[in-house]
């Protein structure tokens, strides 16, 4: 049986954010391009002005946030499911703190052509559990649900007798990463850096040397 | 039901604001022509767009839907389905219509990929015997080319290629970590990568016309339109010098309907519908310029008959719709070990590639006509719909903890989470982008039992890939797979074999359509000329993609926009020697 890892520390990824932010205001900016340049305005001068004009949630969406595709029985059944698959550690939340649920649910209203994947999967989940513990998912301890996962998680050595609670899972942790990552913690957990305005000039030399290349070949 | 007539009489009415609309309307007002432009879609302002929207400012986060295909956010309205405009596929083919309704047409939405066309992309049937040659040469065009780079702006790098040929450039933008190192590995099985060329400002254009265009800021979003009109868009810089003269006035949500001609065959201007009170017009024009997109001209062109033109108008040849072209395409993906755990920036860089791959075997023996170029991605992207989707494919990469192989991809808990931030920005994709042949019988033709909900009769398409298209696409992928294996990568999926004739794109899927109302000097053969003008009505003009006469290996709008300025210069001239 798989057991989750303790979550281990990466030297090589170590870079504080801090650090990350230094190469941007240092790193990407054409020294060329900004002679004559000396203080941080004058920097921040040739960073382009952009207005932010983009439109919010639409009606529709509103409208569509508002209803409701699960029982209060499967919400509960994706919210363990979800906090099973991305859990809290020291760095973010869980699935649950970034919002997953809600995501799930307004994408099966969006794509109805989806629901009966998610529904019919949830139920194989509360089937399986009945016919191991008696008890549906949701009533499992965190032990017995584990063994579930741990039978249908790992495509390439899952018994065929549980092909299809594998497809449903990998969908399933599709539509999790989604709703983690894309969130506002999970983009500051990766850390995905970009989406402003700047002037690019490179990559960081640290990466470059990291990937043996540079920009004189 | 009453046809209104516009009251003023108009020197050119344009049908059509995209790439060849809006370059024909800016070079004709500049001209000094009063111009009429009907766009089927609403205004459309960059400025208004989805720039710097975070994923999770949308419950969707950015996923696409039918009315964008591409992504919630990306600019374009339109795409392969529009309620009430339906398109037919003959039994056995799959053409796929993209279409844009809005100011600017398709100009808002593509990967501002701007490559000239090259000598031998003017004489390929001199050189293999396919398809024909164009009726103009490099030499021809090459002026006009240098205009356009001038006025719009380009980035690239001056590599003295062949068939490639350099334009008046701005400084590239230096690749990303990941493309520095894809190049790297490119090399090492002789394939290229150099900078690749982009209608972004990488610095400010001196012109007067361009004082609102502000620099790229780099935030890699060019597919949601740009707020500072710093990419190519008609809305964003070729209608702002239109207006300027005075001489353009816009008639937005104006579906035209039929070219009207008189009793000599000439025609004497456009009819159209309005799409939202369903009041029918009629606008007079001494000149009328198609630039609907290929094949709605050609639709346009053929749903126009009369006495004079019983086969349709400009179509006396029969070649309108025929020897229809999309480019070939197909796509791989990859994890890279040396990418795994990178170092976090802010990669997003101009929206696309920095680099790309020109076609780089002309004179290499091969078992296909016509060559490809190669469009690469990857790096540390926002997070949106689809986030590092199907990593049970990959993520076994890592291996375990303790550095021993993983039986399976997939997993959950502690060790995915870590799985997501250790392989994000590891994951690098290609796809091809190949010159198809021009045939006669891939075409688009009116169908005779179905009309659209203005009561226009609609497109019908028969297209067809032939051997020399399915073994080109045999071959990116055997690139793609050198490529990746040079760099120790693992591909996400196996590469596709012939079965599934190795992946090849349905036809229309690179939304390159071309070819329908081919130029030439004989009109036997051809629609129009090579001033874009029909030989059968001299007031008539094309100047979208359907004049193009071959492919090429290249994104077709630097030539859209180099062609329709040429035609344009040379409409000015006929109507000021009283020729139009």
């Amino acid at each position: 049986m798989k057991k989750d890892n303790k979550h281990t520390e990466n030297n090589k990824r170590q870079i504080s954010r801090r650090d990350s932010l230094k190469y941007i205001t240092l790193g990407t900016i054409s020294v060329a391009y900004l002679a004559g340049c000396s203080t941080p305005e004058e920097i921040e001068d040739k960073i382009p002005k952009v207005k932010k004009n983009y439109p919010g949630i639409s009606e529709e969406d509103i409208a569509l946030m508002k209803q409701k595709f699960f029982t209060d029985h499967e919400r509960e059944t994706v919210r363990q499911l979800a906090n099973l698959i991305i859990p809290a550690d020291n760095r973010s939340g869980n699935a649950e703190d970034a919002g997953v649920v809600p995501f799930i649910e307004f994408m099966m209203l969006d794509k109805p052509e989806n629901q009966t994947k998610m529904r019919g999967g949830l139920k194989w989940m509360d089937f399986e559990s009945l016919s191991r513990y008696e008890k549906e998912f949701i009533k499992c301890s965190e032990e017995e649900q584990q063994q579930i996962l741990d039978d249908i998680a790992y495509p390439d050595t899952a018994r065929p007798e549980f092909s299809q609670g594998v497809s449903f899972f990998n969908i399933f942790r599709d539509y999790v990463a989604t709703g983690f990552w894309s969130s506002k913690t999970g983009i500051n957990d990766l850390p995905y850096e970009g989406n402003m305005a700047n002037v690019w000039s490179g990559a960081p030399q640290e990466w470059l040397d990291r990937l043996s290349v540079s920009y004189d070949s | 039901m009453q046809i209104k007539k516009q009251p003023s009489e108009y020197d050119v009415v344009i049908v059509g604001s995209g790439a060849g609309g809006g370059m024909a309307a800016k070079v004709l007002t500049e001209g000094g022509a009063r111009v009429a432009m009907l766009e089927a879609g609403p205004y459309f302002n960059s400025e208004d767009a989805n720039m710097f929207k975070w994923s999770y400012e949308s419950p969707r986060r950015g996923a696409a839907s039918r009315k964008h295909p591409f992504g919630e956010f990306d600019a374009n309205i339109g795409g392969w389905e529009i309620d009430g405009e339906p398109y037919t596929n003959k039994a056995g083919s799959n053409f796929k219509w993209f279409r844009a309704r809005m100011l600017g047409g398709r100009t808002n939405h593509w990967g501002r990929i701007s490559l000239r066309f090259g000598p031998h992309d003017f004489e390929r049937k001199s050189m293999d015997g396919l398809g024909d040659d164009w009726p103009l040469s490099y030499d021809d065009i090459a002026p006009y080319y240098d205009k356009v780079d001038r006025f719009v702006g380009i980035f690239g790098s001056r590599e003295g290629l062949y068939n490639d040929p350099d334009g008046i450039f701005l400084p590239p933008p230096k690749p990303r970590g990941y493309e520095l190192l894809i190049q790297k590995a490119a090399r090492s099985v002789g394939v290229p990568m150099i900078p690749s060329r982009l209608s972004i400002l990488t610095r400010p254009l001196d012109h007067a016309a361009a004082t609102h265009r502000a620099p790229c800021h780099y935030c890699s979003q060019c597919g949601r339109s740009c707020s500072t009109h710093s990419n190519f868009s008609t809305p964003s810089v070729l209608i702002p010098p239109a207006e300027a003269t005075g001489n353009l006035e816009m008639i937005l949500h104006a579906m035209a309907r039929e070219v009207t001609t008189d009793s000599e065959g000439k025609a004497t201007g456009v009819s159209y519908v309005n799409t939202i009170t369903g009041q029918e017009y009629h606008l007079k024009a001494r000149v009328v310029v198609l630039a609907a997109s290929a094949c709605e001209s050609a639709r346009l062109l053929l749903n126009s008959k009369s006495d004079r033109h019983p086969n349709g108008l400009a179509n006396s040849s029969d070649v309108v719709g025929r020897y229809l072209m999309d480019t070939t395409g197909t796509t791989m993906m990859a994890v890279i070990p040396d990418l795994i755990d990178g170092i976090p920036h802010n990669e997003d860089g101009v929206g696309g590639m920095h680099l790309y791959t020109p076609w780089w075997r002309e004179k290499q023996k091969r078992d296909f006509p016509r060559g490809y170029h190669i469009e690469f991605w990857g790096g540390r992207t926002m997070p949106g719909y689809g986030f590092m989707g199907g990593i049970h494919r990959y993520n076994k990469i890592l291996g375990e903890i303790d550095g021993k192989p993983r039986s399976s991809g997939g997993g959950y808990g502690m060790q995915l989470k870590e799985d997501y931030r250790r392989l994000y920005g590891a994951v690098i994709g290609m796809s091809g982008r190949g010159e198809s042949i021009a045939f006669k019988d891939n075409y688009c033709e009116i169908d005779p039992d179905t009309v659209d909900k203005y009561g226009i009769p609609v497109l019908r398409f028969n297209y067809a890939w032939s051997d020399y298209e399915i073994l080109q696409v045999k071959h990116m992928h055997e690139t793609f797979s050198e490529i990746i294996n040079a760099m120790g990568g693992i591909q996400l999926w196996n590469s596709p074999g012939k079965d599934s004739n190795y992946g090849i794109t349905p036809p229309g899927s690179i939304i390159h359509e071309i070819g329908v109302t081919r130029m030439g000097n004989d009109p036997k053969t051809s629609a129009v000329n090579k001033f874009n003008q029909a030989h059968d009505a001299k007031n008539v003009f094309v100047v979208d993609g359907g004049p193009f006469v071959s492919q090429a290996d290249k994104n077709p709008t630097w030539t859209i926009l180099a062609l329709a300025w040429r035609a344009s210069e040379y409409i000015i001239d006929q109507m000021k020697k009283m020729n139009l």
